[in-house]
Protein backbone atom coordinates (compact mmCIF):
# COMPACT_ATOMS: atom_id res chain seq x y z
CA UNK A 1 0.00 0.00 0.00
CA UNK A 2 2.93 2.27 0.69
CA UNK A 3 2.75 3.87 -2.95
CA UNK A 4 2.92 7.75 -3.89
CA UNK A 5 -0.17 8.91 -2.37
CA UNK A 6 -2.02 8.08 0.92
CA UNK A 7 -5.33 6.36 0.70
CA UNK A 8 -8.23 6.82 3.73
CA UNK A 9 -10.87 4.44 4.79
CA UNK A 10 -13.53 6.14 7.04
CA UNK A 11 -16.59 4.42 8.87
CA UNK A 12 -19.02 5.75 11.20
CA UNK A 13 -20.30 3.15 13.97
CA UNK A 14 -23.37 3.05 15.65
CA UNK A 15 -23.68 2.67 19.26
CA UNK A 16 -24.62 -1.27 18.63
CA UNK A 17 -21.41 -1.45 16.28
CA UNK A 18 -23.27 -1.25 13.34
CA UNK A 19 -21.62 -0.07 10.39
CA UNK A 20 -23.61 3.76 9.25
CA UNK A 21 -21.48 4.54 6.35
CA UNK A 22 -18.62 3.27 4.89
CA UNK A 23 -16.11 5.40 2.39
CA UNK A 24 -12.81 5.26 0.44
CA UNK A 25 -10.48 8.02 -0.89
CA UNK A 26 -7.17 8.76 -1.70
CA UNK A 27 -5.32 12.12 -1.00
CA UNK A 28 -5.04 15.12 -3.19
CA UNK A 29 -1.97 16.34 -1.05
CA UNK A 30 1.04 16.22 -2.63
CA UNK A 31 -0.16 15.78 -6.58
CA UNK A 32 -2.67 12.96 -5.75
CA UNK A 33 -5.50 12.43 -7.57
CA UNK A 34 -7.99 11.65 -4.63
CA UNK A 35 -8.79 7.68 -5.85
CA UNK A 36 -7.89 5.44 -3.18
CA UNK A 37 -5.00 3.13 -4.08
CA UNK A 38 -6.06 0.35 -1.78
CA UNK A 39 -5.01 -3.00 -3.02
CA UNK A 40 -7.91 -5.68 -3.20
CA UNK A 41 -6.53 -7.91 -0.59
CA UNK A 42 -6.47 -4.92 1.77
CA UNK A 43 -9.93 -3.20 1.33
CA UNK A 44 -11.43 -6.18 3.48
CA UNK A 45 -8.44 -5.91 5.90
CA UNK A 46 -9.42 -1.96 6.63
CA UNK A 47 -12.99 -3.50 7.51
CA UNK A 48 -10.92 -5.95 10.25
CA UNK A 49 -8.84 -3.33 11.64
CA UNK A 50 -11.38 -0.84 12.00
CA UNK A 51 -13.26 -3.40 13.89
CA UNK A 52 -10.45 -4.61 15.99
CA UNK A 53 -9.96 -1.13 16.96
CA UNK A 54 -13.19 -1.12 19.02
CA UNK A 55 -12.24 -2.26 21.68
CA UNK A 56 -9.34 -0.12 22.17
CA UNK A 57 -11.49 2.69 21.74
CA UNK A 58 -14.19 1.11 24.84
CA UNK A 59 -11.09 1.20 26.59
CA UNK A 60 -9.81 5.11 25.90
CA UNK A 61 -13.13 6.43 26.30
CA UNK A 62 -13.36 6.53 29.78
CA UNK A 63 -9.93 7.85 30.31
CA UNK A 64 -10.65 10.87 28.23
CA UNK A 65 -13.27 13.69 27.96
CA UNK A 66 -12.04 14.81 24.60
CA UNK A 67 -14.08 13.70 21.85
CA UNK A 68 -11.52 13.40 19.45
CA UNK A 69 -9.58 10.82 20.46
CA UNK A 70 -6.40 11.05 18.28
CA UNK A 71 -4.67 7.41 16.94
CA UNK A 72 -6.34 4.92 18.48
CA UNK A 73 -4.90 1.35 17.38
CA UNK A 74 -2.00 0.39 15.09
CA UNK A 75 -1.61 -2.79 12.90
CA UNK A 76 1.49 -2.48 10.59
CA UNK A 77 1.95 0.43 9.08
CA UNK A 78 -2.04 1.64 9.66
CA UNK A 79 -3.34 3.93 11.92
CA UNK A 80 -6.83 4.10 13.12
CA UNK A 81 -7.96 7.77 14.45
CA UNK A 82 -11.45 7.65 15.83
CA UNK A 83 -13.65 10.76 16.96
CA UNK A 84 -16.18 9.93 19.21
CA UNK A 85 -19.63 11.73 19.37
CA UNK A 86 -21.49 12.65 22.87
CA UNK A 87 -24.43 9.83 21.19
CA UNK A 88 -21.45 7.46 21.38
CA UNK A 89 -21.43 7.20 17.72
CA UNK A 90 -18.08 6.30 16.23
CA UNK A 91 -16.56 7.90 13.59
CA UNK A 92 -13.06 5.58 12.46
CA UNK A 93 -10.41 6.78 10.22
CA UNK A 94 -7.83 3.60 8.79
CA UNK A 95 -5.01 6.05 7.56
CA UNK A 96 -1.10 5.17 6.90
CA UNK A 97 0.28 8.11 7.53
CA UNK A 98 0.07 10.07 10.86
CA UNK A 99 -1.04 13.81 11.28
CA UNK A 100 -3.24 14.83 13.49
CA UNK A 101 -4.48 18.46 12.70
CA UNK A 102 -5.78 17.95 9.33
CA UNK A 103 -7.68 15.02 10.59
CA UNK A 104 -9.39 16.75 13.57
CA UNK A 105 -10.53 19.26 11.23
CA UNK A 106 -12.09 16.51 9.03
CA UNK A 107 -13.78 14.54 12.02
CA UNK A 108 -15.07 18.46 12.79
CA UNK A 109 -16.87 18.65 9.37
CA UNK A 110 -18.26 15.18 9.28
CA UNK A 111 -19.47 15.97 12.84
CA UNK A 112 -21.46 18.61 11.96
CA UNK A 113 -22.68 16.71 8.73
CA UNK A 114 -24.00 13.79 11.03
CA UNK A 115 -25.44 16.28 13.30
CA UNK A 116 -27.45 17.70 10.60
CA UNK A 117 -28.48 14.10 9.32
CA UNK A 118 -29.47 13.73 13.14
CA UNK A 119 -32.04 16.87 12.32
CA UNK A 120 -34.03 15.06 9.93
CA UNK A 121 -37.02 13.87 11.76
CA UNK A 122 -36.88 11.03 9.47
CA UNK A 123 -33.50 9.86 10.67
CA UNK A 124 -33.01 7.63 13.89
CA UNK A 125 -29.92 7.42 15.53
CA UNK A 126 -28.12 4.06 14.55
CA UNK A 127 -29.98 4.47 10.80
CA UNK A 128 -27.63 3.57 7.94
CA UNK A 129 -27.10 6.35 6.38
CA UNK A 130 -27.72 6.68 2.31
CA UNK A 131 -28.10 10.17 1.54
CA UNK A 132 -26.72 11.34 -1.86
CA UNK A 133 -25.62 14.85 -0.20
CA UNK A 134 -23.87 13.24 2.87
CA UNK A 135 -22.00 11.47 0.90
CA UNK A 136 -20.78 14.11 -1.57
CA UNK A 137 -20.08 16.45 1.60
CA UNK A 138 -17.65 13.96 3.42
CA UNK A 139 -15.74 13.24 -0.40
CA UNK A 140 -15.53 17.37 -0.08
CA UNK A 141 -14.53 17.60 3.60
CA UNK A 142 -12.00 14.51 2.40
CA UNK A 143 -10.58 16.82 -0.39
CA UNK A 144 -10.20 19.53 1.64
CA UNK A 145 -8.06 18.29 4.68
CA UNK A 146 -6.45 15.04 3.87
CA UNK B 1 -33.74 -0.78 3.22
CA UNK B 2 -37.02 -0.08 2.35
CA UNK B 3 -38.57 1.34 5.39
CA UNK B 4 -36.05 4.45 5.83
CA UNK B 5 -39.16 7.17 4.66
CA UNK B 6 -35.62 9.95 4.38
CA UNK B 7 -36.23 12.56 2.07
CA UNK B 8 -33.51 11.78 0.98
CA UNK B 9 -33.73 9.02 -0.76
CA UNK B 10 -33.04 8.25 -4.52
CA UNK B 11 -35.34 8.65 -6.74
CA UNK B 12 -34.87 4.53 -7.82
CA UNK B 13 -36.65 3.57 -4.97
CA UNK B 14 -38.77 6.04 -4.63
CA UNK B 15 -40.29 5.63 -8.45
CA UNK B 16 -41.20 1.82 -7.49
CA UNK B 17 -43.70 3.33 -4.57
CA UNK B 18 -46.55 5.57 -5.76
CA UNK B 19 -45.26 8.37 -8.10
CA UNK B 20 -44.64 11.14 -6.16
CA UNK B 21 -46.95 14.56 -6.48
CA UNK B 22 -44.56 16.23 -9.31
CA UNK B 23 -45.19 19.63 -7.41
CA UNK B 24 -43.02 19.02 -4.66
CA UNK B 25 -40.80 16.04 -6.09
CA UNK B 26 -38.67 17.85 -8.68
CA UNK B 27 -36.45 14.60 -9.92
CA UNK B 28 -33.29 15.28 -11.89
CA UNK B 29 -31.56 12.49 -14.12
CA UNK B 30 -28.22 14.28 -13.28
CA UNK B 31 -28.37 13.76 -9.43
CA UNK B 32 -31.13 11.03 -8.94
CA UNK B 33 -31.87 13.18 -5.88
CA UNK B 34 -35.69 14.71 -4.92
CA UNK B 35 -35.36 18.50 -3.97
CA UNK B 36 -37.66 20.79 -1.59
CA UNK B 37 -38.93 23.82 -3.78
CA UNK B 38 -36.13 26.11 -3.07
CA UNK B 39 -33.75 22.85 -3.82
CA UNK B 40 -31.56 23.00 -0.61
CA UNK B 41 -31.45 20.34 1.59
CA UNK B 42 -30.98 19.73 5.41
CA UNK B 43 -27.03 19.99 4.68
CA UNK B 44 -27.56 23.47 3.46
CA UNK B 45 -29.06 24.99 6.97
CA UNK B 46 -26.73 25.97 9.44
CA UNK B 47 -26.82 24.04 12.97
CA UNK B 48 -26.48 27.89 14.42
CA UNK B 49 -29.53 29.14 13.09
CA UNK B 50 -32.04 28.95 15.01
CA UNK B 51 -29.70 28.88 18.06
CA UNK B 52 -31.45 32.35 19.39
CA UNK B 53 -34.53 31.52 18.14
CA UNK B 54 -37.41 31.71 21.03
CA UNK B 55 -40.43 29.67 20.55
CA UNK B 56 -43.75 31.41 21.60
CA UNK B 57 -45.47 29.48 24.73
CA UNK B 58 -48.39 29.24 23.38
CA UNK B 59 -47.41 27.77 20.12
CA UNK B 60 -45.41 25.25 22.85
CA UNK B 61 -48.33 24.90 24.65
CA UNK B 62 -50.83 23.86 21.67
CA UNK B 63 -48.26 21.33 20.06
CA UNK B 64 -47.46 19.99 23.71
CA UNK B 65 -51.46 19.48 24.34
CA UNK B 66 -52.02 17.70 20.72
CA UNK B 67 -48.96 15.52 21.02
CA UNK B 68 -50.53 14.68 24.61
CA UNK B 69 -54.35 14.00 23.20
CA UNK B 70 -52.77 11.85 20.03
CA UNK B 71 -50.61 9.53 22.44
CA UNK B 72 -53.72 8.95 24.66
CA UNK B 73 -55.62 7.85 21.90
CA UNK B 74 -52.90 4.78 21.35
CA UNK B 75 -52.60 3.51 25.12
CA UNK B 76 -54.69 1.74 27.82
CA UNK B 77 -53.27 3.01 30.73
CA UNK B 78 -51.55 6.33 32.91
CA UNK B 79 -48.11 4.17 32.91
CA UNK B 80 -48.26 3.47 29.36
CA UNK B 81 -49.04 6.99 28.17
CA UNK B 82 -46.55 8.11 30.33
CA UNK B 83 -43.91 5.39 28.54
CA UNK B 84 -45.37 6.86 25.34
CA UNK B 85 -44.13 10.74 26.26
CA UNK B 86 -41.23 9.00 27.23
CA UNK B 87 -40.68 7.92 23.69
CA UNK B 88 -41.24 11.04 22.73
CA UNK B 89 -38.51 13.27 24.19
CA UNK B 90 -36.14 10.44 24.13
CA UNK B 91 -36.04 11.43 20.56
CA UNK B 92 -36.02 15.15 20.94
CA UNK B 93 -32.78 14.06 23.96
CA UNK B 94 -31.21 12.05 21.20
CA UNK B 95 -30.78 14.85 18.75
CA UNK B 96 -30.38 17.96 21.53
CA UNK B 97 -27.59 15.93 22.81
CA UNK B 98 -25.58 15.98 19.62
CA UNK B 99 -26.38 19.56 18.99
CA UNK B 100 -25.72 20.94 22.47
CA UNK B 101 -22.34 19.49 21.99
CA UNK B 102 -21.69 20.41 18.28
CA UNK B 103 -22.13 24.09 19.38
CA UNK B 104 -19.53 23.65 21.86
CA UNK B 105 -17.25 23.22 19.28
CA UNK B 106 -13.98 22.56 20.14
CA UNK B 107 -14.36 22.53 23.74
CA UNK B 108 -17.07 20.12 23.51
CA UNK B 109 -16.46 17.70 26.39
CA UNK B 110 -18.15 14.01 27.37
CA UNK B 111 -19.15 13.42 30.50
CA UNK B 112 -17.40 10.52 31.77
CA UNK B 113 -18.39 10.72 35.40
CA UNK B 114 -22.14 9.93 37.16
CA UNK B 115 -21.66 13.61 38.76
CA UNK B 116 -20.27 15.34 35.80
CA UNK B 117 -23.28 13.91 33.15
CA UNK B 118 -26.07 15.09 36.18
CA UNK B 119 -24.33 18.35 36.01
CA UNK B 120 -24.42 18.54 32.86
CA UNK B 121 -28.11 17.56 32.57
CA UNK B 122 -29.17 20.15 35.18
CA UNK B 123 -27.16 22.84 34.44
CA UNK B 124 -26.42 23.23 30.61
CA UNK B 125 -29.12 20.94 28.86
CA UNK B 126 -32.06 22.21 30.99
CA UNK B 127 -30.83 25.92 30.35
CA UNK B 128 -30.85 25.36 26.34
CA UNK B 129 -34.11 23.75 26.68
CA UNK B 130 -36.08 25.82 28.51
CA UNK B 131 -33.91 28.78 29.52
CA UNK B 132 -33.17 28.11 33.12
CA UNK B 133 -31.05 25.43 35.32
CA UNK B 134 -33.03 22.65 37.25
CA UNK B 135 -34.01 23.38 40.83
CA UNK B 136 -32.59 20.90 42.68
CA UNK B 137 -29.69 18.22 41.91
CA UNK B 138 -29.78 15.54 44.79
CA UNK B 139 -28.81 12.12 46.06
CA UNK B 140 -31.24 9.27 47.36
CA UNK B 141 -30.06 8.94 50.48
CA UNK B 142 -31.25 5.46 50.82
CA UNK B 143 -30.31 4.34 47.66
CA UNK B 144 -26.84 4.57 46.06
CA UNK B 145 -28.05 4.50 42.51
CA UNK B 146 -30.65 6.72 42.58
CA UNK B 147 -30.34 11.37 41.69
CA UNK B 148 -33.20 13.63 41.61
CA UNK B 149 -33.52 16.38 39.67
CA UNK B 150 -36.23 18.51 40.49
CA UNK B 151 -38.37 21.33 38.40
CA UNK B 152 -40.37 23.78 40.80
CA UNK B 153 -42.50 24.48 37.79
CA UNK B 154 -42.28 22.35 34.51
CA UNK B 155 -43.30 24.43 31.59
CA UNK B 156 -44.69 21.24 29.93
CA UNK B 157 -47.15 21.34 32.79
CA UNK B 158 -48.54 24.55 32.57
CA UNK B 159 -51.18 24.47 30.76
CA UNK B 160 -52.00 20.51 31.21
CA UNK B 161 -54.84 19.66 33.59
CA UNK B 162 -55.30 16.48 34.60
CA UNK B 163 -58.42 14.76 35.04
CA UNK B 164 -59.27 13.44 38.69
CA UNK B 165 -58.72 9.91 37.54
CA UNK B 166 -55.63 9.91 35.95
CA UNK B 167 -54.30 11.85 39.02
CA UNK B 168 -51.08 9.79 38.46
CA UNK B 169 -50.31 11.29 35.44
CA UNK B 170 -47.38 13.95 34.88
CA UNK B 171 -46.52 14.95 31.97
CA UNK B 172 -42.94 15.72 32.56
CA UNK B 173 -42.41 12.31 31.82
CA UNK B 174 -41.73 13.90 28.27
CA UNK B 175 -38.90 15.50 30.35
CA UNK B 176 -37.75 12.43 31.86
CA UNK B 177 -36.88 11.16 28.04
CA UNK B 178 -34.97 13.74 27.66
CA UNK B 179 -32.94 13.17 30.22
CA UNK B 180 -32.89 9.21 29.97
CA UNK B 181 -32.14 9.94 26.32
CA UNK B 182 -28.81 12.12 27.17
CA UNK B 183 -27.90 9.44 29.89
CA UNK B 184 -27.81 6.90 27.49
CA UNK B 185 -26.24 8.75 24.72
CA UNK B 186 -23.16 9.34 27.20
CA UNK B 187 -23.29 5.07 27.72
CA UNK B 188 -25.27 5.44 31.75
CA UNK B 189 -28.31 3.38 30.74
CA UNK B 190 -30.87 5.05 33.30
CA UNK B 191 -34.74 4.68 34.20
CA UNK B 192 -35.80 8.35 34.42
CA UNK B 193 -39.39 8.90 35.67
CA UNK B 194 -41.43 12.09 36.58
CA UNK B 195 -42.82 12.41 39.78
CA UNK B 196 -45.70 15.12 41.07
CA UNK B 197 -44.12 15.92 44.59
CA UNK B 198 -45.75 19.66 45.73
CA UNK B 199 -44.20 21.42 48.72
CA UNK B 200 -46.17 24.93 50.04
CA UNK B 201 -44.38 27.38 47.69
CA UNK B 202 -44.85 25.47 44.72
CA UNK B 203 -47.80 23.22 43.91
CA UNK B 204 -46.24 21.98 40.69
CA UNK B 205 -43.05 21.06 41.37
CA UNK B 206 -42.00 17.75 39.52
CA UNK B 207 -38.99 15.32 40.30
CA UNK B 208 -36.87 13.86 37.81
CA UNK B 209 -35.83 10.27 39.43
CA UNK B 210 -33.06 8.25 37.76
CA UNK B 211 -32.36 5.14 38.52
CA UNK B 212 -29.33 3.97 37.26
CA UNK B 213 -28.05 0.46 36.12
CA UNK B 214 -26.02 -1.53 38.08
CA UNK B 215 -22.71 -1.62 35.53
CA UNK B 216 -23.12 2.01 35.37
CA UNK B 217 -22.01 1.98 39.52
CA UNK B 218 -19.92 -0.52 39.20
CA UNK B 219 -18.16 1.05 36.37
CA UNK B 220 -17.93 4.15 38.55
CA UNK B 221 -16.54 1.92 41.53
CA UNK B 222 -13.26 0.92 38.95
CA UNK B 223 -12.50 4.59 37.88
CA UNK B 224 -12.78 5.47 41.59
CA UNK B 225 -9.77 3.05 42.28
CA UNK B 226 -7.44 3.28 39.54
Amino acid sequence: MAGSSTSYYFVIIGTKDNPLYEAEFGSFKQGGDGIPKFREEQRHMNQFIAHSSLDCIEDQQWASKEMYLKTVDKFNNTWVSCFLTGGNIKFLLVHDTRSDEPIRQFFADVYDLYCKTLMNPFYEVNMAIRSQTFDQKIKAAAKKYL
Amino acid sequence: MNRDPSPFRTASTASTATSPTPKYANLTASTNLRYSLTRKSIYDRHLNRTKTSELSKSAFAFLFGEMVQYAQKKVYGVQDLEKKLNLHGYAVGQRFLELLLWRDGRTAKRETRILGILQFISHQLYRAIFQKQADTLEKVRENEDEYMISDNDPVVNTYISVPKEMSQLNCGAFIAGIIEAVLDGHCFPAKVTAHTAPNEMWPGRTVFLIKFEPEVLEREALRVGS
